[in-house]
């Protein structure tokens, strides 16, 4: 009953499809960790023929990247907090909860002062006030308009000499949506859910360490979260089903309702 | 030697020809040897005698047993000419073309190519000529580039006036390539850079020197390939591929393939990559007048001879580089566009950290690379650490496998 009013919303335009995700290509920026690490492949391409003589009346390509390239997916098990849950892998998550409302917390102009900017429990509450309470399996979006960055993967990346500088939550925000709100899960534009600087934070990583360690996921680079109210959008984050995958690269969309 | 005129784009370019390429086996000792610099004749175990051209057995005692010895290069100039007709293609599109006949103080007579000042007393260089081949040049004996002179620049790579590519900029080798071709007179030089939100000291410096662009290139990325190479690559005269990824594992102390994946991605697709990209228009560009395309130079490592097991899958990654490099340089031969590899020792970086002096510095190692282009050598082992590598390699491989392996 409802799922053919969803659908005559989407024939009658009256539910707008917003598409989340970048372009995976080779040029977007790739997570980088010190050099002697081990290292995410970033995105690749190799044509495997053209209607050539390689295969002379089709075209098709072979793709390599790591699990967590370009807009993707963070499972529990990616972390080391998060290892032992049951269904913690992108095969073994229920399906259910690849779905859920998002709620879109605009920090777009402090991220734009100050690019390390933090989001504290203080900032959450403040905009709880203005629009809504989050409920519970629900998306949390952090909105910093980071995506516009995109095109210039140095800006992207956003590098000094003490490395990365993108905004983040504080661990006192993840706590908070993890254990007063209960969230599905925290999505981000930029190449990380935790900020850039996060490795100094205590804990280091707390997104990754908090989220992740109580069953929650991730969604990093985020793109168009600008064109989301803060409230009333459904977002759509199915992951491949890789066996015992970590992440995975995905098409996140959002369902919105009006023109 | 002038600046040439900027080529008239009406005229057809002129296809690649070669002078005469067959050689017998022992004859090829002698290209051997010039494609290290070295001039060696053979010389006679038996009675001392040293011989030229090469043959079977002593022309003098008639022994077999003959081996290749460097020889002393002086000389005396007997006779000259000069060439104003031939019926070869590569001779005929070059004419007039001087020859001369020396006497070695080692012994024999030998036929020469003449550099344009030679007196009476002159030095003897084997030179590989555009064929690939030994010959013979009889050049002043005070220091000259040869490059310099309209015939013998036949057998250089000099960057003097030509256009070069550097795969790599970010690392101190690829800054020191950049500014010994820019000192050597190179009119262009393009610097590739990978992962650009990553910043090196000296890197953002690179592009207040006047003849360089930068273009962001990564040799894991074939689309990026495939599109650097259709921007630039009907200019490019030289290429000197010394991007390359190294980390200083064995096989059992790095759990996984991902890393000597990533050095085969870099060190050996990389290459292939490249090769597939540039070096059909490179070979279309081999006779495209005085700044011709000319070398592709492959920055590879003196492990590719044998393995070095602390750096094993690095050393694995760069002998199957070695080797792909032999198969471009069959495939660039017939067009005259010398393919020069680079067998350094490690070089004084960061992944070389470990290991004890004697280490290459990126310096020396740009000297040797300009060095080679210049004298026309496509086998270089720069540094005395590769100097000793190769005398033991050459000696004994199995020996000297056990003993890197000790």
């Amino acid at each position: 009953m409802s799922l053919a009013k969803l659908v005559n919303g989407f024939l009658k335009g009256k539910i707008r499809v917003v598409d989340l995700t970048h372009t995976l290509s080779p040029e977007f920026a790739s997570i980088s960790l010190p050099p002697e690490m081990g290292q995410a492949w970033p995105f690749r391409i190799e044509e495997v023929s053209r209607y050539d003589e390689r295969g002379p009346a089709w075209y098709w390509n072979n793709f390599s990247c790591g699990e967590h390239t370009g807009t993707h997916f963070d499972a529990p098990v990616h972390w080391v907090s998060g290892k032992d849950l049951p269904n913690g892998s992108v095969d073994t998550i229920p399906p259910e909860n690849f779905i859920g409302p998002a709620f879109v917390l605009d920090c777009s102009s402090e991220a734009q002062k100050d690019a390390d900017f933090l989001l504290t429990k203080k900032f959450i509450q403040s905009w709880e006030k203005r629009h809504s309470r989050i409920t519970p399996r629900s998306w949390v979006l952090m909105r910093s308009d980071w995506y516009k960055r995109a095109g210039d993967p140095a800006a992207f990346q956003n590098y000094d000499e003490t490395g990365q500088h993108t905004p983040g939550p504080d661990m006192e925000a993840v706590k908070f949506l993890v254990e007063e709100r209960d969230i599905l899960g925290f999505g981000t534009e930029t190449i990380g859910t935790d900020a850039g600087q996060a490795q100094h934070l205590r804990p280091p990583y707390p997104c990754h360490y908090y989220m992740h360690g109580a069953g929650r996921y991730g969604l990093q680079c985020l793109a168009n979260l600008d064109k989301l109210p803060p409230t009333g959008a459904v977002v759509i984050a199915a992951p491949l089903k890789i066996q015992n995958g970590s992440g995975s690269p995905l098409r996140v969309l959002a369902l919105v309702e009006g023109k | 030697m002038e600046r040439p005129k900027r080529k008239n784009p009406v005229l057809r370019t002129r296809l690649p020809t070669l002078p005469p390429a067959a050689r017998s086996r022992i004859a090829l000792g002698l290209t051997a040897a010039a494609a290290m610099g070295r001039f060696e004749l053979q010389q006679c175990k038996d009675c001392g005698a040293v011989q030229y051209p090469p043959r079977e057995t002593c022309q003098k005692c008639l022994s077999t047993k003959i081996i290749w010895q460097v020889q002393a290069d002086g000389g005396e100039l007997l006779a000259r000419t000069v060439l104003h007709h031939s019926n070869d293609l590569f001779f005929r599109e070059r004419l007039p073309w001087r020859l001369g006949l020396v006497k070695l103080d080692c012994g024999p007579t030998v036929v020469a190519h003449l550099h344009g000042s030679v007196e009476k007393k002159v030095k003897v260089r084997a030179m590989l000529d555009r064929a690939g081949q030994a010959v013979l040049a009889a050049l002043p004996e005070k220091e000259v580039n040869v490059a310099e002179d309209r015939q013998l620049r036949e057998f250089t790579c000099d960057p003097k006036f030509r256009k070069v590519f550097i795969t790599d900029g970010k690392t101190s080798l690829g800054q020191e390539l950049v500014r010994k071709m820019a000192s050597a007179g190179a009119d262009l030089i393009w610097v590739g850079h990978s992962e650009p939100w990553k910043k090196f000291s000296g890197f953002a410096e690179l592009k207040n020197i006047p003849q360089v662009t930068l273009l962001p290139l990564d040799l894991t990325d074939s689309k990026n390939v495939r599109e650097v190479a259709a921007e630039i690559g009907a200019k490019v005269d030289i290429v000197v591929n010394n991007a390359e990824h190294h980390r200083a594992f064995g096989i059992g102390n790095r759990a996984g393939v991902e890393t000597a994946r990533a050095e085969m991605d870099i060190n050996y697709f990389g290459l292939l990559r490249l090769a597939q990209e540039l070096g059909p228009v490179m070979r279309a560009r081999g006779a495209d007048g005085q700044s011709s395309a000319v070398a592709w130079v492959n920055v590879l490592s003196i492990y590719a001879l044998a393995n070095f097991p602390p750096h094993g899958t690095f050393s694995a990654s760069k002998a199957a580089a070695h080797s792909l490099a032999q198969c471009l340089r069959a495939e660039m031969r017939p067009a005259g566009v010398r393919v020069v590899n680079v067998f350094p020792g490690p070089i004084d970086d960061e992944w070389n950290q470990l290991l004890p002096p004697p280490k290459l510095t990126p310096a020396a190692l740009a000297s040797a690379i300009l060095k080679a282009l210049r004298e026309g050598i496509e086998d270089v082992y720069p540094g005395d650490v590769a100097q000793e590598w190769l005398a033991r390699w050459r000696d004994n491989p199995k020996a000297l496998e056990r003993e890197l392996s000790a």
